[in-house]
């Protein structure tokens, strides 16, 4: 359970498909034109990838290796199809504004990564919880990205206007440019305070496979992706250490030099004292002289 | 023939399939770093779609249409343009190395890439025949071509130029990308034929 739970969190905050990992760009720009479209695209995701992760778990012994990619896509297509079902029965609306985007579930990376990454590996009750938290990041990623453009290309969150009648909406924000425009913001703000993600780093564009935006690639090279973010983050922590122990090791220095200044004050006092001493004796020599 | 002419259009310019639709965003954005490279993916993409949605239209016109097998077109679509993808690259092997010199790096790119299906599902929910179909798969990923070698280009340019250091990288690329959505969002003003 409380391992369950870190796998959870894990998905949600610290490997989050949309901010960290950068999978699924092509439902994450193209649904994001509102917070509700964001919402139902995030759980419908969710719905498929809990129910996939469940299923290839515990096919997990069964599923041959070297089929398991046509078994998987058959999993989630057979999800997808139900799902999409369901949302034409009871949310018709939803599906008529999220259209084309639904059966593209099936090529969604984040799908197909956990299932090679996570699913084909472990118990069900963990594959579980790591659906859970990969599904609700991603929803969390594509709701404040909706938010965000909701506000500033509508004026309003949820379809409840917020900002003051004087607001001019920036249209293009809800617009097809406009997604590009904010999910660049989004890179360059990652670049600027360094924070972990696919696409900044020392790993170049070529060596993450798709550019680190595998919005439809199979689930081994996301899986590449998954280790390569890994083995970078590894770095990272390596070079805070190495930063940090420079520090205490500068800080040790100066301690010692610190001393040592002390030390040949001490030194030049008393070489002082000894010319002044040798001064005063000298005068007394030319005397005799 | 003027309806076929003016789905092409409307494929390749007005809806284009990354800068509106935004699929198969992730060659798009991966595989456009030189112009050499952008086009040989965009040719292997154009090969790939037009084959693809022929058959598929095929495939749910005799078969899944007939049988009313209709919602099994997600599940059947997606392995049927794996499948092909591969057949494709053996045969391009077998038959031309030049070609395949040429393509086949970017074949395996495209297996599951969601343009390929994204147009296979539009053929099928505008209800387009055999030949709508095909032109419109052609043209989309003419689209797509367009798009990619445009991207490349401007990268290309963009190569050595003081960019500021946050919006190295990616960040730049998805500007330059969002500039070009705005320059086609002006096709979607265009009238053929009045």
């Amino acid at each position: 359970m409380k391992q369950g739970l870190k796998q959870f969190w894990n998905g949600l905050i610290k490997e989050n498909p949309t901010f960290v990992l950068m999978l699924g760009m092509c439902p994450t720009l193209a649904t994001t034109t509102s917070a509700k479209n964001a919402v139902g695209m995030g759980l419908t995701t969710t719905v498929v990838l809990v129910l996939s992760n469940i299923l290839i778990s515990l096919l997990r012994k069964v599923i041959p290796n070297k089929v398991r990619i046509p078994a998987f896509i058959v999993v989630i297509a057979s999800f997808v199809t139900m799902v999409e079902f369901l949302l034409k029965a009871y949310l018709p609306g939803l599906n008529k504004s999220l259209g084309i985007y639904i059966p593209l579930i099936v090529v969604n990376c984040i799908i197909l990564g956990r299932a090679e990454a996570f699913a084909y590996k472990n118990p069900v009750l963990l594959s579980m919880f790591d659906g859970l938290g990969m599904g609700l990041g991603f929803t969390l990623g594509l709701t404040s990205i909706g938010v965000f453009r909701e506000l500033l290309g509508a004026g309003e969150i949820f379809g409840i206007r917020v900002m003051p009648a004087s607001y001019e909406p920036l249209a293009i924000f809800v617009m097809a440019p406009g997604a590009f425009f904010v999910l660049a913001l989004l890179t360059a703000l990652q670049n600027k305070f360094k924070a972990p993600s696919a696409t900044n780093g020392t790993a170049k564009a070529e060596t993450l496979v798709c550019g680190g935006n595998c919005a439809g690639c199979s689930g081994r090279e996301c899986a590449a992706n998954h280790a390569l973010l890994s083995q970078k983050k590894e770095q990272l922590l390596a070079e805070e250490a190495a930063r940090k122990a420079a520090l205490v090791k500068a800080a040790a220095e100066k301690k010692a030099a610190a001393a040592k200044t002390a030390e040949n004050r001490v030194e030049t006092a008393d070489a002082i004292n000894a010319k002044v001493a040798e001064a005063k004796a000298k005068p007394d020599n030319k005397e005799e002289n | 023939m003027k309806e076929l002419l003016l789905i092409s259009v409307g494929a390749a310019l007005v809806n284009n399939v990354v800068l509106s639709q935004f699929l198969g965003l992730c060659p798009f954005l991966g595989v456009s770093k030189k112009i050499k490279t952008a086009s040989g993916m965009g040719a292997a993409v154009i090969f790939v779609i037009t084959i693809a949605s022929a058959v598929t239209s095929l495939i749910y016109d005799t078969l899944l249409a007939r049988f009313d097998l209709d919602y099994l077109k997600t599940i059947v679509f997606i392995l049927v343009i794996a499948a092909l993808v591969q057949l494709v690259e053996m045969i391009i092997k077998k038959i031309s190395p030049a070609l395949y010199a040429a393509l086949g790096v970017y074949l395996p790119l495209i297996t599951t890439n969601c343009a390929v299906l994204g147009v296979a599902l539009t053929n099928v929910q505008n209800s387009y025949g055999l030949l709508t179909s095909t032109v419109n798969g052609f043209a989309t990923a003419v689209g797509f071509a367009i798009s990619i070698v445009i991207l490349a280009g401007i990268r290309e340019r963009m190569e050595h130029s003081d960019i500021p250091k946050a919006f190295q990288g990616m960040p730049i690329v998805l500007i330059a990308a969002g500039l070009m959505a705005i320059a086609f969002n002006g096709f979607s003003g265009l009238q053929i034929g009045g």
